[in-house]
């Protein structure tokens, strides 16, 4: 993000700091012509500050089990309650929402890397590669994603953490990204700019990361936040599950575990509230980034919106 | 062409399914604890005694299972199991064959999606419709615009808040189960109402959690069409503003929502599964569920192989049957 004002960037380059002053207004003026994106963002900024400022107003040790006494209503000790097994739910959200964003986050991130040096050399490559890529990556999107993780992580039960998690999810997250990334680059690939830099004798690197990369930087932004959506999808199903991350709370192990002991027939509502209502904003705020990345990407569905 | 093309399709089916089951057979095989092993030691310690003979167990229990056997050997083995449908026993309910629990729970999934599916497909594709179409009131489509968000929130998430609400708070619908506890499923006039009465909350949190889906798909779709030199003709022609919506408009929209529908189809034995789990509805995904907790990995590979397999035929039969819907596809292909 090229839009954060750097306060020591001032003192030694006062130009500097105007273009990035000058680039922060125009970003606002974007923002307020395109709501959707700011709106999106605010959710997941805030959502990020209760990892990042929570840690501040609560013991995070209490999101372990035992820790407190068990099956308390919020009350000004525990503002969110504790759960059958003696966890502080306030402490749980602090450490167990930044753990369920990190399993998004790497498994978006593996997912579009793969997805995009796929896409790439599918879309610019052609012939046979193309067609093997291609083949295999809609083969796979034609397999139930959840059913194949089921397999893969019922297989290493109870050894799971947060880093396996990612990498099992991010096994089936770039499929969706190499389809798009490939079919732009295929669009891209005959425009005359393009054209114009293989005349002039730029190598294919070059023209991947010069001429292609920066015009299709909206659109790898929108695979990213797409797989980072569905990574959190796939991990919370696999979670709500049991086949999760057995020690560490994230929130679709304390949906497990709502599950589990019944929380919902005794009442607990507490329980299984926050965790829901969490993954919920986290959801709407990933979909309103998307839907401001497809207008930055494709001003012409601006028509749509009305 | 169009012989080449169809047989390039059902490989590409023949391409799916070996796959799926070749990575059932190896993704086991890759884990460094065995299956039966570690099933019969839980069994042990569920019981409470030291089981001396466990060794001699396994033994057995491998040679039955052919896994004594070299590896090539298995997997033709495996394979041809796979094609016939033999899965094997439960570990679990051991006398009880994998694939008749299968049978006996797919008709409740395939009862209770089909139903979900094809309603929110109805309300969101109209939806949608009416929410690109000039001459329908702002007040509708603000509230649709609502029901859309709604589809950025997994189903099983909201069916938990639904029962929530209408199982435990109002006590107005029934909390778990696709019949009442202590009642033998029979065909009779009562007991469909039962089932109706226990699959409404299951069936409304897919519905909600979809419709949002199908309303954005149509909607686009209607912008575009709305473009097309034949509406601008229509509407020189003097036809009637409802004409042009259903005869001309919706028709031409609804093709990529077919597709999708048929997708969708397919996907319901996966779907599922956490929906089932959450009202502990007697389908797939409760049986699953159940499997993955006791370790009954015949189970796990059964339905996952049954699930890709559905999938598969699905999109197969789509694929084929595409051509007839679209004429456009006929020439193109």
């Amino acid at each position: 993000m090229g839009t954060l004002v750097g306060s020591p960037q001032q003192e030694i380059a006062p130009r500097e700091a105007s273009v990035n002053r000058e680039r922060l207004m125009n970003f606002g003026s974007y923002i307020r012509r395109n709501p959707a994106l700011g709106f999106g963002l605010f959710i997941i900024i805030l959502l990020l500050l209760i990892g990042i400022i929570g840690p501040l107003f609560v013991d995070t040790e209490r999101s372990a089990p035992a820790s407190v006494l068990p099956d308390q209503p919020p009350s000004r000790e525990f503002p969110l309650g504790t759960d059958d097994q003696g966890r502080d739910l306030f402490a749980v959200v602090v450490v167990g929402l930044p753990l369920t964003m990190r399993v998004g986050f790497i498994a978006g991130i593996v997912g579009l890397g793969i997805g995009t040096i796929l896409g790439f050399t599918a879309g610019y490559l052609g012939g046979m590669t193309d067609t093997i890529i291609r083949t295999l990556a809609d083969v796979l999107l034609t397999v139930p994603g959840l059913v194949v993780l089921i397999t893969f992580a019922s297989t290493v039960k109870g050894t799971i953490g947060i880093g396996t998690m990612a990498l099992i999810v991010a096994s089936l997250a770039w499929m969706w990204p190499t389809r798009t990334i490939r079919s732009q680059v295929l669009s891209l690939r005959e425009r005359g700019y393009v054209q114009l830099a293989k005349i002039s004798g730029m190598s294919t690197p070059e023209i991947i990361f010069y001429e292609l990369v920066p015009n299709l930087l909206p659109y790898l932004a929108g695979s990213f936040v797409g797989a980072v959506g569905s990574a959190v999808l796939a991990s919370i199903g696999l979670e709500a599950l049991g086949l999760g991350p057995q020690n560490e709370p994230t929130m679709g192990m304390t949906i497990y575990w709502a599950i589990s002991f019944n929380a919902l027939i005794r009442g607990l509502w507490w329980w299984w509230l926050t965790p829901i209502a969490l993954l919920v904003l986290l959801f709407v705020g990933l979909m309103f980034i998307s839907l401001g990345l497809d207008e930055l990407a494709n001003p012409r569905t601006r028509r749509t919106n009305s | 062409m169009r012989t080449r093309s169809i047989v390039k399709r059902v490989g590409l089916f023949f391409l799916v399914i070996w796959g799926a089951a070749t990575v059932n057979f190896v993704i086991p095989r890759l884990s460094p604890s065995d299956p039966i092993r570690s099933r019969l030691s839980a069994m042990a310690v569920q019981s409470g005694f030291v089981q001396t003979g466990i060794e001699e167990m396994v033994k057995a229990y491998q040679a039955k299972f052919g896994l004594d056997q070299p590896l090539y050997v298995q997997y033709f083995r495996y394979l041809k199991d796979m094609f016939t449908f033999n899965f094997g026993y439960s570990l679990s309910l051991y006398p009880a064959q994998v694939l008749d629990l299968i049978l006996n729970a797919l008709p409740w999934t395939i009862g209770l999606l089909t139903m979900a599916t094809l309603i929110a497909f109805l309300i969101g594709t109209i939806t949608g419709a009416l929410m690109a179409w000039p001459g329908v009131p702002q007040l509708f489509k603000s509230v649709a615009s609502i029901f859309l968000t709604m589809s950025a929130i997994p189903y099983y998430l909201l069916g938990l808040m639904l029962l929530y609400l209408f199982g435990f708070v109002w006590k107005v619908l029934p909390l778990y189960g696709g019949y009442p506890a202590g009642t033998v499923p029979s065909v009779s006039l009562p007991f469909i109402g039962t089932i109706i009465r226990h699959s409404i909350l299951p069936a409304l949190s897919i519905v909600l959690a979809e419709m949002g889906f199908w309303a954005i798909g149509m909607r686009s779709m209607m912008v575009t069409t709305e473009g097309e030199d034949y509406m601008v003709f229509a509407e020189a022609r003097g036809l009637r503003k409802r004409t042009i919506f259903s005869g001309y408009a919706l028709r031409n929209a609804m093709l990529p929502q077919y597709t999708s529908l048929a997708l969708s189809l397919g996907r319901i034995v996966s779907g599922s599964v956490l929906v089932e789990v959450i009202f502990a509805y007697p389908g797939i995904g409760t049986l699953l569920y159940t499997a993955i907790k006791g370790s009954d990995y015949f189970i796990i590979y059964g339905v996952v192989f049954m699930v890709i397999l559905t999938l598969g035929v699905t999109t197969l039969l789509l694929d084929l049957l595409y051509p007839l819907l679209d004429p456009r596809i006929r020439q193109g292909a």
